[in-house]
């Protein structure tokens, strides 16, 4: 009985994941244009992607959206639960208001952050109206700085998710750790990056496979924020996959770009799976 | 209560195992009707897993399980006919106390009238009817005990299972629930096999004890026999609280010889041929102590090194040949740390045991 | 209670605090900062919605409205056009609906009796699959978008709204499974024992003994999926047609549509409308929310 109803779930891993992996990755190889088919080309695919201009910028995005993501998300949500781990009043009220853009989509959140940094209206028109007639911020309009507007919206949405990880992490540590350390009169901040943060490694590291995991999945943000623009500067791979599979259909160059996204991903997950199931064996 | 000689559970040639690792190792044993057995050993011994697969709880690797006479090793657990209580309780918490008791009985499609009949019963016998309206929540832990026992009585079952029932329980209440327990086999007769890792719950309630060790029982006897012929060294170590005084020796010309000592074994039952070395062990409460050791088959000094009084008697530790050696005296006896006592033993009390195969000579 | 009293020298009762000290100052004024700079869209959303498009083009987005006007919401609501149909956003709003209460019962089902087949029934191979399944989480979803076109080709349900719960289904399996399993491995497993002593089989220890406990983590299975399937745009645009567009979709062509002169004020109307949903749950979940996430967020 156990098995028959787990048949969704077989299905679903069978058919789903580990078939539809092995498809694109096989299709990869072809030559499908329109409708897949089977005519095999080898690497060409590949070849042409990575000679694709708008591939490298998208790559390049990745890159500095994914790091910055990264530092920021973590150092910032681990301050704010640090800060909100004091004991304060109004615990849940910050909480709540740090948190609340992460039940918002990315489409609302782009448009939002599209509105608010329109140069015309916006935060740059503001300032200028103050009387600092040269000041310029106007990152969807810029190629040079579209991602970094990009990032801000991303952080302003995901940091509060970070936060409360970390908080949950912060309340998971014995309180004696905290007792001992002011007997021994070792100063807070000490305390947070000696003690603390080393206990917490477990929490850093699930944070960090989450953030990582939905670096590569950047897709609705940027259709909301630019579309990609200004030109193409703010291009990401999910979106590469998108557009070319189902707006260029040019199917084969999409299952490529996509079996690179996979890899990317692998190169992440592998270490940490292996290091996790590692230490559950040690137990 | 030693039953009247039919066999209730049979278990023929039981092998279990997780993966690699090997729970259950062709192990047979055999409870009598009526018959009160514990299961006792350490955690890990394999005694929770045995009574599992009894209730058929675990799919065994190998061998059969046979109750009343019936194969029932492929059977499922609730046609097994027998009822079984947990360590946790592991009441219904959505359930009423009667709802809990009766869904077993609903399950088989049992009559309404008899259901209602059943419950009544089995909460007249255990003292709970007040109680069957409400949840589990509002139960005390001892309360709970006994409707998780209310749950099997109504099942009407032969043979009880009883997993580690009275671990969750404070110290006093577990005495009063235990000579409940006992009360309650006495009036029904029914097969009890009982899991526990409490040698005074397994002492004071078996007819019979199976002492398990790596899934292996190493000794099935009457608690009585258990206590004074243990019949190998790990059961001789595991009874007994202080554990039995152990010394390594070898046996010669009649006499156990270690260091020091020398015990003439005259008056020693052997089981067996002796052959060199050997385990002698003593029980603390069965070293003479005083005018008492005079004339025994050993006589020594001793010098009490920590004294332990514990109301109704004494435990005093010194030292023989370097290791320990626990003496149990009356709590009148006025000893303290640092004097020497006159002790004595005799080779009729003590148990010998191989020092190879490490079996009771 | 700076004077000693007699015999009874140096500190006394309790230390004295105060409450401006630079600590707390520090600490309550980046807070209240961090809470400002957090709130400052959704302040500038309400704002912009409510004005009229000649104050827009004046002011500055930050200042509050000067005359009221609800006409954006209303336009926003009926008559915001994508493509030639201009029945406004109510249309996406319904889709959405449509499309989320199925999906959401439908994923929940399956990942729950999953969940509990996993965590009291281990099957040979079920850890195989479980595996799988968790990997399976962390696979971009533009590697399995287009063989799950064929899949919904093949069984005619490609660009339909069952399709897309199908989808949801599939892509919320891992993590719900994931949340199921730890809950139903939590609860004591000498319940699970009692009750097939008690001779209860397989559907009926789901439905009688497991349900009834795990009120709780439906909810917050229920939380996590309405807001995951309000808020999806990817999965809505691919797997279906206009007509049934689900919000997120219809509000972003609404507002990057290129033609026409833009309403900022109908966009931001029609944004809070798309948020609106899951940021009800948000706020009236509360707690439930924030478990749900970290449920879903620590594997265990």
């Amino acid at each position: 009985m156990a098995k028959i109803a787990a048949i969704p779930m077989i299905l679903t891993a069978l058919c789903v994941f580990v078939g539809g992996t092995l498809w694109t990755v096989v299709y990869s190889f072809t030559g499908s244009k329109l409708l897949p088919k089977a005519k095999w080309v080898g690497l060409d695919q590949y070849e042409r992607l990575w000679n694709t201009n708008r591939w490298i910028v998208s790559i390049e995005n990745l890159m500095i959206y994914g790091i910055c993501s990264l530092i920021f998300s973590l150092v910032i949500g681990f301050v704010l639960a640090a800060l909100l781990d004091q004991k304060i009043r109004f615990e849940n009220t910050f909480r709540t208001i740090i948190l609340y853009p992460f039940a918002l989509s990315f489409i609302v959140t782009g448009l939002v952050w599209q509105w608010i940094l329109n140069p015309d209206f916006g935060v740059q028109n503001i300032v200028r109206s103050l009387g600092w007639a040269s000041f310029e911020f106007d990152p969807l309009y810029n190629q040079d700085i579209v991602i970094y507007g990009i990032l801000i919206a991303g952080l302003w949405q995901g940091t509060g998710l970070i936060m409360v990880l970390m908080l949950a992490g912060l309340r998971g540590i014995d309180q004696e750790i905290w007792k001992a350390s002011r007997v021994d009169g070792i100063p807070t901040w000490k305390t947070y990056i000696f003690i603390v943060i080393p206990m917490m490694r477990p929490v850093f590291i699930t944070t960090l496979v989450l953030i990582a995991s939905g670096i590569v999945r950047v897709f609705d943000l940027v259709v909301a924020q630019t579309s990609g623009g200004p030109g193409i500067a703010s291009e990401v791979p999910a979106k590469y996959v998108y557009d070319t599979m189902f707006l260029r259909q040019n199917l084969a160059q999409g299952f490529a770009a996509s079996t690179m996204m996979l890899l990317a991903v692998a190169i992440v997950i592998i270490p940490w799976a292996y290091l996790e199931f590692g230490s559950r064996k040690r137990d | 209560m030693s039953g009247n000689g039919a066999t209730s559970v049979e278990i023929k040639n039981l092998d279990l195992s997780f993966g690699a690792v090997d729970v259950l190792k062709g192990l047979n044993l055999s409870v009598n009707e009526g018959e009160f057995l514990v299961l006792l050993g350490s955690s890990g011994c394999g005694k929770s897993t045995l009574l599992n697969c009894i209730a058929g709880l675990l799919d065994v690797t190998g061998g059969q399980v046979f109750i009343k006479g019936r194969n029932v090793t492929w059977a499922e657990p609730s046609e097994r006919g027998i009822g079984m209580v947990f360590q946790s309780y592991a009441l219904y918490p959505q359930m009423s106390v009667e709802g809990n008791m009766s869904f077993g009985l609903k399950n088989a499609r049992v009559p309404k009238s008899e259901i209602k009949e059943r419950v009544a019963r089995a909460a007249d016998i255990l003292q709970i009817e007040p109680l069957l309206k409400r949840k589990p929540s509002a139960l005390s832990g001892g309360q709970r005990q006994r409707v998780a026992i209310g749950r099997a009585l109504v099942r009407d079952v032969d043979v009880f299972l009883f997993d580690e029932p009275l671990s969750n329980l404070d110290a006093k209440l577990r005495a009063d629930l235990r000579v409940e327990l006992k009360q309650l086999h006495d009036r029904l007769d029914n097969t009890m096999i009982y899991v526990t890792h409490d040698q005074v719950e397994a002492m004071t309630l078996a007819d019979r004890i199976a002492i398990m060790k790596d899934g292996i029982i190493q000794q099935l006897a009457s608690p009585g026999e258990i206590y004074s012929r243990p019949a190998n060294l790990y059961v001789a170590d595991f009874i007994g609280s202080p554990a039995m005084n152990l010394q390594q020796g070898r046996v010669e010309n009649g006499h156990f010889l270690a260091g020091e000592l020398s015990v003439p074994l005259a008056s020693y039952s052997f089981e067996r041929e002796v052959a060199g070395d050997v385990w002698f062990g003593i029980r603390p409460e069965h070293v003479l102590v005083g005018d008492d050791a005079a004339g025994a088959d050993l006589e020594l000094t001793v010098k009490a090194e920590v004294v332990e009084p514990l109301g109704s008697d004494t435990l005093v530790l010194t030292s023989v040949n370097g290791k320990r050696f626990w003496l149990r005296i009356s709590g009148q006896s006025k000893v303290a740390s640092g004097d020497s006592l006159r002790a004595g033993v005799n080779a009729a009390d003590a148990s010998l045991f191989d020092a190879g195969d490490e079996e009771r000579l | 209670m700076t004077e000693a009293i007699a015999g009874f020298e140096g500190a006394h009762g309790p230390k004295p605090r105060r409450t401006f000290s630079r600590r707390n100052i520090f600490l309550y004024g980046t807070l209240i900062m961090v809470a400002l700079y957090y709130m400052l869209p959704l302040y500038v959303m309400i704002v912009t919605s409510l004005k009229g498009m000649p104050e827009i083009r004046l002011g500055n987005i930050f200042a509050p409205p000067v005359e009221i006007t609800f006409q954006p919401w209303v336009k926003a609501w009926a008559e915001a056009c994508t493509g030639l149909n201009c029945d406004g956003l109510s249309r996406g709003f319904w889709n959405s609906v449509r499309i989320t209460i199925p999906s959401v019962i439908v994923s929940i089902a399956i990942a729950s009796v999953n969940g509990y087949a996993l965590a009291n029934w281990r099957f040979k191979g079920a850890n195989v699959f479980f595996t799988i399944l968790i990997f399976g989480a962390f696979i971009p979803y533009q590697v399995m978008l287009y063989p799950i076109v064929i899949l919904l080709r093949e069984i005619g349900l490609y660009g339909t709204l069952w399709g897309l719960v199908i989808v949801h289904s599939i892509f919320g399996m891992p993590i719900l499974t994931l949340l199921f399993r730890n809950y139903f491995t939590s609860l004591p497993e000498e319940l699970f024992k009692a009750a097939r002593v008690d001779g209860a089989g397989f559907w009926g220890i789901y439905f009688q003994i497991m349900l009834p406990m795990s009120l709780p983590i439906f909810v917050v299975a229920m939380i996590l999926q309405v807001t995951g399937i309000w808020n999806d745009f990817l999965f809505g645009v691919v797997y279906t047609k206009p007509d049934i567009y689900p919000m997120t979709v219809q509000l972003n062509n609404i507002v990057n549509s290129v033609q026409g002169v833009k309403e900022y004020n109908v966009n931001m109307a029609a944004t809070i409308l798309t948020g609106l949903v899951p940021l009800v749950i948000y706020f009236v979940s509360g707690r439930l929310f924030v478990r749900g996430i970290a449920a879903g967020a620590v594997k265990g």
